[in-house]
């Protein structure tokens, strides 16, 4: 974690002085925050609704209206936003291993706040996802226009 | 009925990944390098494959709604991360790119996640 947490931030810190900006790292940061947060909220909205799966489109328009989903709604439209400019300004090679970040939080707000049993199996699980995306996002795949 | 609702959000995801970061390309290379917020409101409603992504997006959401009803968060958004396993396989496949050493092994760590995530 040490070894990938120091390599998040020297790609991060070079991406970030070739764009010269603090308003690129304020950028960076609410992508990298906001989506882990919605989810939250999009969840815990959920879970106030009659569980299963309902085929009625209607429900989920409903759904919309829950105070905790609309929240969650507001702030998905905001990182679709920021993460929409942020992919102007840098490559998605640069903003996918440095937003898998979001994985580890995710699991992490779920645990606390939803009080989700989460076990060491599910923690590796997790971890191995947030490695192999960090690997599959550092590979320069996709040519800079 | 998990699987079929990740299935749905992964697949639409990619599909809107990749609309989004071609067309956002194009639109920063049109105007300079600078994008702001209020045009890319405007370039979603000129710019029909970016109003395709934002249509896969929706329908991503409402797959994700319905998922984390019937399954945790902490299962729900991880196992999402299948987007980069198949967003390779379409590289290898479709374009027929080079995948690395790296690339494959990050596609495979994900794939492994998933697959300890659903035991």
């Amino acid at each position: 974690m040490g070894l990938s947490a120091r390599y998040y931030w020297l790609m991060a810190s070079t991406e970030i002085r070739q764009k010269r900006g603090a308003g690129m790292v304020g950028l960076l940061l609410m992508v990298i925050f906001l989506k882990p947060f919605s989810n939250l909220f999009l969840a815990w909205g959920m879970k106030e609704l009659p569980s299963g799966v309902s085929m009625n489109p209607l429900f989920y328009v409903k759904a919309m209206f829950v105070p905790l989903v609309a929240l969650g709604i507001l702030m998905q439209v905001f990182w679709l936003l920021f993460r929409m400019k942020l992919l102007s300004l840098a490559d998605l090679s640069f903003v996918l291993p440095v937003t898998a970040v979001g994985y580890v939080l995710t699991t992490v707000l779920g645990r606390i706040f939803l009080h989700e049993q989460v076990s060491t199996e599910r923690w590796i699980a997790v971890l191995m996802i947030f490695l192999g995306t960090a690997l599959v996002g550092s590979t320069r795949h996709i040519k800079t226009q | 009925m998990k699987w079929i609702l990740l299935t749905i959000v992964v697949v639409t995801t990619v599909l809107a990944d990749l609309l989004q970061s071609h067309e956002m390309k194009i639109g920063a290379a049109e105007r300079g390098g600078k994008f702001p917020l209020v045009s890319i409101l405007k370039a979603i409603v000129m710019r029909p494959k970016l109003m395709l992504a934002i249509i896969c997006l929706a329908i991503s959401f409402f797959a994700f709604l319905a998922l984390v009803q019937v399954a945790p968060l902490s299962f729900a958004v991880p196992a999402s991360a299948g987007t980069f396993v198949i967003e390779t396989v379409l590289a290898r496949v479709v374009l027929n790119e080079h995948i690395d050493g790296r690339r494959a092994a990050g596609a495979l760590l994900v794939l492994g996640g998933i697959v300890l995530l659903g035991r």
